[in-house]
């Protein structure tokens, strides 16, 4: 080891015996733990009855089968996609160019646009989403799909501004400059230069943005109108006891389909 | 485009500033159009979503009603806040959802600090595939997750059909769902993953060549962790907690899903008057106490813990 190197952590640990192993099972413990209710979810989703007692009846995909028929359900997540789609784009270009501010730019109120960028974080979503519905109320913007979306805009940008900052502040701006000495404009060093540098934080960003907005429930369920997200639509159904496990099932494919997305774009990040 | 922008002066501009040439030598940064071009967008949108908004729902807190339109003038009047401070269920409610989001957010930080120490220390190559493991749960959906406790400690749900059919109950636990515990429950475990990870970057960034020293100067495992580890790790600690108990305290979907009567928190009292109640004055009211309750609690938080030092590597 040299001097120099700052050693992994993984590499120096010597310590073996009992507190190892102790830390290990706790790990794996609390997996489990992590895991139990999501597997209690799946199982439901194909067991042949419309509730979770045991011992489980059988095993059935007809759940499956019927959320195809449900047109009311594949409405509600064919919005809750376009709403996702939409502001986790809005979100990510937005916090891509606070990012660019913060990183490459000094201007009188750098601080309060810092402030601004985070402080969706701090607000607590109950207070965001009914002083949105007073705002949009009051300038007369009936409630829809397009308000659910700026409100996710909202509460995402501080994770994408976040991520492509830590990118950008990473990499030193000297780049930009001889970019800039060989005559490149401005935005065209953007173009060039900054946005590929950036382009594995804005994936991130883009993943996590629509993450967020995907299964966001608290500020939708003040700022829908009458027609539901995913979530919106599973809450005003939870009191039908019967439809309980299609919705399940739905919810499962969803949740699939989510982590195929960020374990897919997380491959693609590291390459 | 600024096609104008030539050689010579992208690079006169970058002396300047390398020199640190006072503002008025400085000649007009060539970027200056662009620095627009990017600053618009965010700082309209954050105006116009974020500040608007909560000034609004600010005034309208001060408003006696709401006769007329929403942007007609008023006089304004404090009397939704003297009424909050007469109502003592709505600030026992306050206390209690600052308390549980307090019990929350140590139970999930103390339960999420060993997690990252094994990520950070004990997992060798295999930590990143197991950071992934850990985070899946989180990546799960929200409703979900609190869906799955509901079917879970429900009467006819997993815990009571197992009891009664190993014969340990006759009949269903109903005191299992719809308290405040389960509000608990449910929400630690939403969390745990979301807190390890604050934690795991402090830790990642403690120099393992302290724990060495520690060892050669003989410190215990213990003594080790507790004189070095842990204070080294705590900015980590304070932000998981933060992290946790902010989203925690404005809850109002966990207990409105598992919380029945008993485990309602603050939040469900504010969505409460401006849906089924419809008193949209005094509930901004409700929800500016609790606004400015959280930015207070934050701007604590910042002086314990500097967030850039998170950031850097």
């Amino acid at each position: 080891m040299t001097a120099t190197a700052r050693p992994t952590a993984a590499r120096l640990v010597a310590t073996r015996g009992p507190r190892r192993r102790w830390l290990g099972s706790y790990f794996w413990l609390l997996i489990g733990a992590l895991y139990l209710p999501i597997s209690i979810l799946f199982v439901f989703s194909i067991n042949a009855n419309t509730t979770l007692a045991f011992p489980l009846k059988g095993f059935t995909l007809d759940w499956y089968e019927q959320l195809f028929d449900t047109p009311a359900l594949l409405r509600a997540v064919r919005n809750s996609l376009g709403v996702a789609v939409w502001s986790s784009l809005a979100a990510t270009a937005l916090g891509a160019m606070v990012a660019i501010l913060l990183s490459r730019f000094d201007f009188r109120g750098k601080g309060a646009l810092t402030g601004l960028a985070i402080m969706p974080l701090i607000v607590p979503y109950v207070v965001l989403g009914v002083a949105l519905l007073v705002l949009f109320k009051a300038a007369g913007v009936p409630l829809s799909l397009v308000t659910v979306g700026i409100a996710h805009v909202i509460v995402a940008l501080p994770y994408t501004t976040l991520i492509v900052l830590a990118r950008l502040v990473g990499f030193d701006a000297q780049l930009e400059e001889a970019a800039m000495d060989l005559g490149a404009s401005y935005p065209t060093t953007l173009r060039l230069v900054v946005l590929p540098i950036a382009a594995p934080a804005l994936l991130s960003a883009w993943v996590t943005a629509f993450t967020v907005s995907f299964d966001e429930f608290a500020l939708a369920l003040f700022l829908a109108g009458r027609d539901p997200t995913f979530p919106v639509y599973l809450y005003g159904q939870l009191r039908f006891a019967t439809t309980l496990p299609v919705l399940i099932a739905t919810a499962v494919l969803l949740m699939l389909s989510t982590l195929t997305l960020i374990l897919v774009t997380e491959r693609i990040r590291r390459r | 485009m600024d096609g104008d922008v030539g050689r010579g002066q992208g690079l006169s501009v970058i002396l300047a500033r390398r020199a640190g040439a006072p503002q008025g030598a400085r000649p007009a940064d060539p970027r200056r159009r662009t620095f627009w071009a990017l600053a618009l967008p965010p700082a309209l949108g954050l105006t116009l979503f974020l500040v608007a908004p909560l000034l609004f729902m600010a005034a309208l807190s001060f408003r006696t009603d709401l006769s007329g339109t929403l942007l007609a003038p008023f006089a304004p009047t404090l009397k939704h806040y003297a009424q909050l401070a007469a109502t003592t269920p709505f600030l026992r409610s306050l206390g209690l959802s600052a308390l549980t989001a307090l019990g929350v957010a140590a139970t999930a930080t103390a339960l999420a600090y060993p997690l990252a120490y094994y990520l950070a220390f004990r997992a060798g190559r295999r930590a990143a595939f197991y950071l992934v493991l850990l985070l899946v749960p989180f990546w799960t959906s929200y409703l979900l997750r609190v869906m799955a406790w509901k079917l879970m400690l429900g009467g006819e749900g997993v815990v009571n059909s197992l009891l009664m059919s190993a014969g340990i109950v006759e009949e269903p636990i109903a005191a299992l769902l719809y308290n405040r515990a389960a509000v608990i429950v449910t929400l630690v475990y939403v969390w745990i993953p979301f807190a390890a990870l604050p934690i795991l970057a402090a830790l990642g960034r403690v120099d393992v060549r302290l724990h060495e020293a520690a060892a050669d100067l003989y410190a215990t495992p213990f003594q080790q962790f507790r004189r070095v580890t842990l204070p080294l790790s705590l900015p980590g600690v304070i932000a998981a907690f933060l992290m946790v108990f902010i989203p925690t305290v404005g809850e109002y979907v966990t207990p409105l899903l598992v919380g029945g009567t008993s485990g309602t928190m603050y939040g469900n009292i504010i969505q409460d008057f401006f849906t089924r109640a419809a008193n949209w004055p005094y509930g901004s009211a409700l929800a500016m106490v609790m606004l400015v309750g959280t930015l207070g609690l934050v701007a604590v938080g910042l002086r314990l813990v500097n967030p850039r030092r998170l950031l850097e590597r």
